[in-house]
């Protein structure tokens, strides 16, 4: 009996190193002091929302499907993908934009996906990431399946699954904490806690006072991070990816931040939270302080401010001219890539297709 | 449709204390699509629960709820996302009255959107219908106007056994119609007649109906009168509807958006093919969604059988 009995007891300390008004609050990790790295990490942030906002002003316009929004999340994003190598491989969810373009996605491929083309998903590089998963949590098992190919094959690599906080009430998340914990794999969870799960709050989720802290039932270890300080979430996804890489095992981290827009551009959240609360939210936002920081250790000032700002709207108007330009696929491409080879029964009904296309549907 | 559907929610919460709404965003925020809207001021946070993230837990949840009397009316947001609920649909919600012998009892109602052609992201257009009719023990329901999904889901509330409600999205907001909130239930397990016609009889359901209608006007022009049969409840199939329709008109075409394999069209031939077949004048035609995945919505409405297409198969059958 004694031997199945263990009590324990746990602590999260969220790790920050900036606060909001980009004060050091903690020492400062080796990258935070080369200029050039950190300015690399503030042009995306930057480029992100650039990104973000246009995206859904196409929504808003018609020239988009509907469209997750990222405002808020740079800080998490960024420093995560900071963290990862190439050789690694990201299992996304749907929002992640900042990781996957530091890894090499376009802006003109996210726009895509989200314009209801599966090109968008067939990314240029990098060429083993996971695509977009809507199913939630389902891509927590994927990254675990992966890091099992890494710990077969013995390379030292990582994989990386990113899972929102609504997420980890599924099912398919403790699944793959366990068995990433069971098995050592190398992977890392990083839990995006901005809050909501559309309209219902954290607090309704869970009576569980972390995410972080659910990685002590897989018996993995868990971290919190501020997930609006680009710093620390860098320095806590960097470690916990080395040791996975160097077969210490899976980790679990919860980046804490806020979804600063609606769901998606098919929400509307002021049907259930205070605008005060946004509000708030807005003065911990992740680009500020990081600019602050910057502004403090002389490596920024107005005018290259400006600069980016007008560099990063070329960049986005450039990646929206791509995407506008992009020609629908031809009814041929539905029945493309479901099968190595198509079978006779959907080269039949390719044909078909090719007969109606352009007056079929309902208008 | 949509008004239609929160108007028996609420009909049916006012007249049974047992009926419990559940699922994600169904409370403050009314449902993503606004079929709950409102329910939870008006009957408080019990009675219409946010749960957490997690299908299987809501159709799990569902199970316990219903053995214990309550009548849960679950909403899983989209059809694409009811698969991981799967396991307690088949392996427990449709079988618990058969397995304790009528001991226990399963009154569930799990509500979810169906189809396409709402520009949707990824994974939110699905017809997957045929997956729920093969099981055994449950019923699935699909309404094609406000005034139909208003008495249907009456009837499925009050039904004693699980039925999976299917509500065509793109009808959320498609047709108006005034719709009487009277509390009278239609009834499952009947087709209905949504036009009658001598030369054909065309069987489809849902969204679809949409399109048919459509294509049955324009046949009006060409002078060939088709017979409209709203299936409506999926399983099981109203076989005596469809038959005698076939047996007036000699000629069967069956229309739906989900893919041909395997797809509801099937067991509607094979029925007219072993109870009818001497009825039949002409082969029996299908025109369904492609045997591929529902393409992103650049595509979709190549995917979703259009007018021509329906037109084109009844003109097939009517030359064959």
């Amino acid at each position: 009996m004694d031997r199945m009995r263990t009590d324990i007891s746990f602590r999260f300390p969220c790790h920050r190193v900036l606060d909001e008004l980009g004060n050091v609050t903690a020492e400062l990790p080796p990258f935070a002091h080369d200029a050039e790295d950190m300015l690399r990490m503030y042009r995306l942030m930057t480029l992100a929302r650039a990104f973000d906002a246009k995206a859904v002003n196409l929504q808003r316009t018609g020239q988009l499907g509907t469209y997750a929004s990222c405002l808020g999340h740079e800080a998490t994003h960024v420093g995560v993908a900071a963290a990862m190598r190439p050789e690694d491989v990201l299992a996304p969810v749907y929002r992640e934009y900042a990781t996957q373009m530091w890894r090499g996605v376009t802006m003109r491929e996210i726009l895509l996906y989200w314009g209801g083309d599966e090109r968008g998903n067939d990314f240029a590089t990098p060429r083993q990431d996971f695509a977009w998963c809507v199913p939630i949590a389902t891509q927590t098992l994927h990254a675990a399946g992966a890091a099992m190919a890494f710990k077969i094959r013995g390379e030292p690599r990582c994989a990386l699954a990113y899972i929102g906080d609504g997420g980890t009430s599924e099912g398919a998340f403790y699944e793959a904490i366990n068995l990433a914990g069971a098995r050592a794999l190398p992977v890392v969870f990083v839990i995006v806690n901005n809050g909501w799960a559309i309209s219902v709050p954290v607090a309704a989720q869970t009576a569980a006072e972390s995410l972080a802290q659910k990685a002590v039932a897989a018996g993995i270890p868990g971290f919190q991070v501020d997930g609006n300080d680009v710093i620390a979430v860098r320095e806590v996804a960097s470690r916990a990816l080395a040791v996975a890489r160097g077969g210490g095992g899976p980790a679990v981290i919860e980046a804490l931040t806020y979804r600063l827009s609606d769901h998606t551009t098919a929400d509307d959240a002021s049907r259930y939270r205070s605008p005060e609360a946004v509000r708030l939210a807005w003065a911990q936002e992740p680009l500020l302080r990081l600019r602050k920081f910057l502004l403090q250790a002389g490596c920024w000032d107005a005018a290259r401010e400006q600069v980016l700002l007008e560099d990063c709207a070329a960049q986005v108007e450039a990646a929206v001219a791509e995407y506008l330009g992009t020609p629908k696929q031809s009814t041929d491409a539905m029945f493309d890539h479901l099968f190595a080879q198509p079978t006779a029964q959907l080269l039949e009904q390719r044909d078909i297709a090719r007969r109606y296309a352009g007056k079929s549907g309902s208008h | 449709m949509i008004e239609a559907i929160a108007m028996a929610h609420a009909w049916e919460m006012q007249a049974d204390p047992c009926v419990v709404v559940i699922g994600q965003d169904v409370g403050a925020n009314g449902g993503v699509f606004r079929a709950t809207a409102g329910l939870q001021q008006r009957f408080g946070a019990d009675r219409v629960q946010d749960t957490p993230l997690a299908e299987s837990m809501i159709a799990g949840m569902s199970v316990g709820m219903a053995a214990q009397g309550l009548k849960p009316v679950a909403e899983i947001q989209f059809m694409g996302f009811i698969y991981p609920a799967l396991d307690q649909i088949i392996n427990h919600m449709s079988r618990m009255r058969y397995r304790t012998r009528g001991r226990l009892s399963c009154p569930v109602v799990i509500r979810t959107p169906h189809g396409g052609g709402i520009h949707a992201p990824e994974h939110h257009s699905e017809s997957t219908e045929s997956l729920l009719c093969h099981v055994p023990g449950i019923r699935v329901v699909i309404p094609s106007s406000p005034a139909r999904a208003y008495g249907l889901l009456l009837a499925a509330i009050r039904d004693p056994d699980p039925v999976v409600f299917l509500e065509p999205a793109r009808l959320y907001r498609a047709v108006r119609q005034e719709v009487a909130d009277d509390g009278r239930a239609l009834p499952l397990d009947r087709c209905f007649i949504l036009r009658e016609g001598g030369d054909v009889t065309i069987v489809t359901w849902g969204a679809m109906t949409a399109e048919v209608l459509r294509a049955v006007t324009e046949l009006d022009e060409e002078g060939v009168s088709a017979e409209v049969l709203d299936l409506a409840t999926l399983s099981p199939i109203d076989s005596g509807t469809i038959l005698a329709s076939v047996a007036k008109t000699g000629r069967l075409v069956i229309v739906h958006e989900a893919a041909r394999n395997v797809g509801v069209g099937a067991e509607i031939a094979a029925l007219v093919a072993e109870h009818g077949l001497y009825d039949l004048q002409a082969p029996i035609q299908r025109v369904a969604g492609y045997d591929t995945v529902m393409p992103l919505f650049r595509l979709e409405q190549e995917y979703i059988p259009g007018v021509r297409r329906i037109v084109d198969a009844v003109q097939a059958t009517l030359a064959a």
